[in-house]
């Protein structure tokens, strides 16, 4: 009898993502959602993993330019699509303003909702530039964090919006 | 928790879909956006040993609008109707829905026909698509059939669509200038799935009158009765209404639905 732990053979395919522009030729099983293949196969890991039913939005990322959950379909699904993760965000001016509002306003502790969060608020600055404090909470009732009462991370959203409202009081287009 | 293992395999068009559904003793699963597939999956609540994907096929999402009715591809997705899409047709009525649908990460790839076909009783389109009288456009090995949204759902989680057949087309009739309409619904956090839903749709031009009570253990309430809505401004008649349409209801959900029908009465601006 063999000492070691014997898996049954697994059926792999090979896949390849488009990830923050570069190509990612991968292996996987097909079952492999999309946050495990960018984590385990494409070593980003900025990415995070919550609940992996859809509910806490830390495994946020962009496809083709909107929000998605990376934990909830195949990666096997993504071929041909774009994907960004917040890796590809430390030169892009919208992400900037972000990172220093979450920083003025304690917008995180343990920051592992933070990947998700700024996915979200980046959606809610560019796709709704008028939401008031209201529309910035239900928007972001899909990303849950469990240290900062969400008070911090709403008022870092709001500045942002704030200053480009400012900046542009006309309806120009981001 | 990660899936059990499937395999996958896209469909490059409805009749591939179909082929690939039937030539199988195997069980295959058809995936739309997988919102709702997708967590089943990873919960190994489902288990199917193959996927046909849906996404690759041409044509299957987007609207079509003619004179009097409004064409929706089942692979429509929500956020698609957010923003707009059917608006006219509906006097708002579909973007309003869909806005109160999970998350806007959801719905970004969640489609009007996946949830439809997942039949859960407390997700939106059940209900508000038996409010507004749509016809489900389903294809098969012998062709296509339609059949009334108000009857799709047969129980939680089984909707009328055989193992070999996909979701193609929803086919809503316009609503007139006239229309009046109301969606309410009771979640205990926004976005989550709603413990009570309350649909009505008024259009007296197309002789419509209809409310649908939802988020049930089972299929919607429909009642499609003429002259229904006008007098449930008064909270007797509506506790009348609850009483006869849902018997048995717990106290919780008979309380919810109470407060639902009262915003619904008010939005379409019942009298007494």
């Amino acid at each position: 009898m063999s000492t070691f732990l014997e898996f049954p053979a697994v059926h792999t395919q090979p896949v390849t993502l488009t990830v923050n522009g570069r190509q990612h030729r991968i292996e996987i099983e097909p079952r492999t959602h999309l946050a495990d293949a960018l984590r385990e196969h494409c070593g980003l890991t900025a990415t995070h993993i919550g609940c992996e039913h859809g509910v806490c939005g830390a495994c946020t990322v962009e496809v083709d330019g909107a929000p998605q959950r990376s934990c909830l379909q195949s990666a096997v699904r993504f071929e041909g699509k774009s994907v960004t993760t917040l890796e590809a965000l430390d030169d892009d001016p919208l992400a900037a303003e972000l990172r220093a509002a979450f920083t003025r306003e304690h917008a995180l502790q343990c920051g592992y909702c933070t990947p998700g969060m700024l996915m979200t608020a980046r959606d809610i600055v560019r796709r709704l530039p008028d939401a008031d404090e209201a529309r910035v909470r239900e928007e972001l009732a899909g990303n849950l964090c469990r240290c900062t009462g969400y008070a911090g991370i709403v008022r870092a959203i709001e500045s942002v919006l704030q200053a480009r409202r400012a900046a542009a009081p006309a309806t120009a287009p981001l | 928790m990660k899936a059990a293992a499937y395999r996958i395999a896209r469909a490059g068009s409805l009749d591939e879909a179909v082929r690939q559904l039937q030539d199988a003793d195997d069980y295959p699963k058809v995936v739309a956006g997988g919102q709702s597939l997708g967590a089943m999956l990873n919960l190994r609540l489902a288990q199917p040993d193959r996927l046909v994907d849906l996404d690759g096929i041409a044509g299957l999402a987007g609207a079509q609008e003619t004179a009097d009715e409004l064409v929706l591809g089942a692979m429509t997705t929500h956020a698609a109707i957010e923003d707009g899409l059917g608006a006219a047709a509906t006097a708002g009525f579909l973007p309003h829905v869909a806005r109160g649908i999970a998350y806007r990460a959801v719905r970004n790839r969640g489609t009007m026909g996946g949830s439809l076909c997942h039949a859960d009783p407390a997700a939106d389109w059940v209900s508000a698509l038996a409010a507004a009288g749509a016809q489900l456009v389903l294809q098969g090995p012998q062709g296509r059939r339609t059949v009334a949204a108000e009857s799709f759902m047969r129980s939680a989680f089984e909707a009328d669509v055989q193992p070999d057949e996909v979701l193609a087309q929803v086919r809503i009739a316009r609503f007139s200038a006239s229309a009046r309409w109301s969606y309410r619904k009771f979640c205990r956090k926004t976005g989550e799935f709603a413990l009570a839903i309350a649909a009505a749709v008024r259009d007296p031009a197309r002789g419509v009158e209809r409310l649908v009570l939802g988020g049930l253990d089972g299929p919607p309430r429909v009642l499609d009765e003429p002259g229904l809505l006008a007098p449930l401004a008064g909270a007797s008649a509506r506790a009348a209404l609850l009483a006869r349409a849902l018997p048995g209801l717990d106290e919780l959900r008979a309380a919810l639905q109470a407060d639902l029908l009262g915003q619904v009465a008010a939005d379409i601006g019942a009298r007494p």
